[in-house]
């Protein structure tokens, strides 16, 4: 260790009680910084991993212009054999093919119109939580025809439920007429009220005969394990439909545009508060070395005057700051960590949690999530303010002079 | 040549409406290794001569050199550089480092000028045993009494081999057996490295020890005479 740093060490030791008091406030800040941004990122992780599971997967090899204006004759060709490819591409990721179109959907009783989707009943549960969440009756086998699984809302309302009829009625990719019965083999509740209430499902293949697709499909979905392998997924994806020009590869940013957005503004509102507390601790951290440099004026007026530079003195301070940020974030973040660890293992929550996790499709608990981004990106930037809050303290030191200095009391 | 020349040097200091003159006219030439004490009351211009001389304080006219080097035109920094390697300070109040032990606090000047750690150590080491202080290297300055601090801050002031050392009032807050001690150091030193030394001093004990002294009133120099009793 250099004398100078040796210095800094202990100089911030003088007045112990005012650097604890400093150094507690960090501490505090640190701890909650952690604990926030970490439980901030692992619900972010959630909501999307949620969203994403539920439907429409981590990528979507589309038409390009479907996801704008979702028609049916927006559409790909040979979608079961660009599948195909696809699996063999991405050996990791599961693949769905889907073929969806809009349809007047009907009971004894009653008419909606609704969404159906055609799904391959065994590549489906790999990129949708859907298939799981069959709560009546069973899901989609690849032996069904012309069966069909709907949402618990949609049941409700067409007042049926397993083994009933239902009768389709739309439109078919050429313009033709689509029409055609589906007995109901299973409801789902997927706790998502839109989806409940409007979506079905139904065999791939009825889909293509009945809607007239001529083994076209309307999408691809593609999952992966998680949303760091996207970026590669998404590469590899586009590097199959290289030579079809007609083709898009989206990923979930395109596919949930408003998803990103909440977490935008969910984002920005949270660096605000951050940003607050930082502040305040940087004004701690300002008083604290202002007054240190303030009655230290004789000794920097004496040292000054034995040949040493002001601005080797303005070092000792920011050294000294830069020691008790130090001190404040490994303590911080030992803390936050332990804490974060904590929540991370049992699940984080509070009262009104679960409805409000409801609507973003989010379990009842948070996990925070735990990287070195998330531990780090809090205390390293108070270490930052802090630092920034000494340069005026450090500054003073510029403008000193001597023989005043030196008959400071 | 003479190793210090100031000509003609004046400083006034503003208190309240009063304009006190703390330098007037003062022109004084200064041998390498002479040995001279500066007396005279309070705010007879001792203090502000010696700040003068160490490029402390700005001058409002005359001029000062040192080897022939223009310390009045020097700015800041190359001030600094002639303090930190050409001369040495004493004050009154000690003025150590509290956080730094004896042995630290004569090395911090060495560390600021770039020397070694190993070649710092064995330095300090030598010049504290050369003022008494052997065994007392790892005391703080509150661990030390005044004349131990005193001593400290002259092997402070000495360790770089300056050229000039200037003290002011150095034995003020010392009992008389601890200044005589250290003008007894103070004598050494100049007789055996040829530093050359000018303290300020109302001691009359102090006086006795210098070759030559000056006596200032009212930032004047009233007289300036040889000592041959030295």
């Amino acid at each position: 260790m250099t004398l100078t740093l040796r210095m800094a060490w202990r100089n911030i030791w003088r007045h112990s009680r005012r650097t604890w008091l400093t150094a507690t406030a960090m501490i505090f800040s640190n701890v909650l910084l952690v604990f926030m941004i970490a439980l901030q990122f692992g619900s972010y992780d959630m909501m999307i991993d949620n969203t994403l599971k539920l439907f429409s997967g981590h990528l979507q090899v589309q038409a390009e212009g479907y996801q704008d204006n979702p028609k049916l004759r927006s559409s790909i060709a040979d979608v079961r054999s660009l599948a195909a490819e696809l699996r063999t591409a991405l050996p990791e990721a599961r693949v769905a093919p889907r073929a969806a179109g809009f349809a007047l959907v009907s009971s004894e009783d009653r008419t909606f119109g609704i969404e159906v989707v055609g799904v391959e009943p065994a590549s489906e549960p790999g990129v949708s939580t859907i298939p799981g969440m069959v709560t009546a009756g069973r899901y989609l086998e690849e032996a069904d025809s012309a069966a069909i699984v709907i949402g618990a809302a949609m049941a409700r309302n067409l007042k049926v439920g397993t083994g009933d009829e239902l009768t389709l009625l739309g439109s078919g990719r050429d313009g033709s007429f689509a029409a055609g019965i589906v007995t109901v083999v299973g409801t789902f509740d997927s706790g998502s009220s839109d989806m409940d209430r409007a979506l079905a499902e139904v065999p791939l293949p009825w889909f293509q005969d009945t809607f007239a697709m001529r083994g076209h499909g309307n999408s691809i979905a593609v999952a992966v394990d998680q949303l760091g392998a996207v970026a590669d997924a998404r590469a590899a994806a586009a590097t199959v439909i290289n030579d079809r020009d007609d083709l898009v590869v989206l990923d979930w940013n395109a596919l949930h545009p408003g998803l990103r957005q909440a977490i935008q503004a969910d984002l920005s509102s949270a660096w605000f508060m951050y940003g607050v507390l930082i502040i305040l601790v940087g004004f701690s951290v300002l008083n604290t070395q202002l007054m240190s440099v303030l009655e230290r004026t004789r000794e920097f007026g004496v040292i000054t005057a034995l040949g040493v530079r002001p601005r080797r003195l303005a070092s000792l301070v920011m050294q000294e700051t830069a020691l008790m940020a130090l001190v404040g974030m490994a303590v911080g973040l030992f803390l936050g960590w332990l804490v974060t660890l904590y929540f991370h293992v049992h699940g984080f929550s509070y009262p009104g949690m679960e409805e409000l996790a409801e609507r973003f499709n989010l379990p009842g608990e948070m996990y925070p999530s735990i990287t070195f981004g998330t531990m780090i990106l809090g205390p390293g930037v108070v270490f930052l303010f802090c630092l920034l809050a000494a340069v005026y303290p450090a500054l003073r030191l510029f403008r000193l002079h001597p023989v005043d200095a030196m008959r400071t009391v | 040549m003479p190793n210090i020349l100031c000509n003609d040097l004046c400083k006034t200091y503003r208190q309240g409406d009063a304009v006190i003159k703390a330098l007037d006219h003062v022109t004084l030439e200064i041998e390498p290794g002479d040995f001279i004490c500066l007396s005279g009351p309070s705010g007879s211009g001792k203090t502000t001569l010696l700040n003068m001389i160490g490029g402390l304080d700005e001058l409002d006219r005359g001029e000062i050199s040192i080897d022939g080097q223009r310390v009045d035109q020097l700015s800041k920094g190359p001030l600094a550089d002639l303090r930190l390697h050409h001369i040495g300070f004493v004050f009154q109040a000690y003025n150590l480092i509290p956080v730094l032990s004896a042995r630290e606090n004569v090395e911090f000047v060495m560390q600021v000028q770039g020397v070694p750690a190993r070649e710092r150590r064995r330095k300090s080491m030598a010049i504290l045993k050369e003022v008494g202080l052997d065994g007392l290297e790892d005391r703080r300055p509150a661990q030390l009494s005044g004349g131990q601090q005193q001593r400290v801050a002259v092997a402070r002031a000495i360790v770089s081999q300056p050229k000039l050392v200037l003290a002011d009032e150095p034995t003020a807050n010392l009992d008389s057996v601890s200044a005589t001690h250290l003008m007894e150091l103070f004598r050494e030193l100049n007789q055996n490295h040829g530093v050359t030394f000018l303290i300020s001093t109302h001691d009359e004990r102090v006086m006795r020890y210098a070759r030559r002294l000056i006596r200032m009133q009212d930032g004047k120099v009233i007289s300036d005479e040889i000592q041959k009793s030295v």
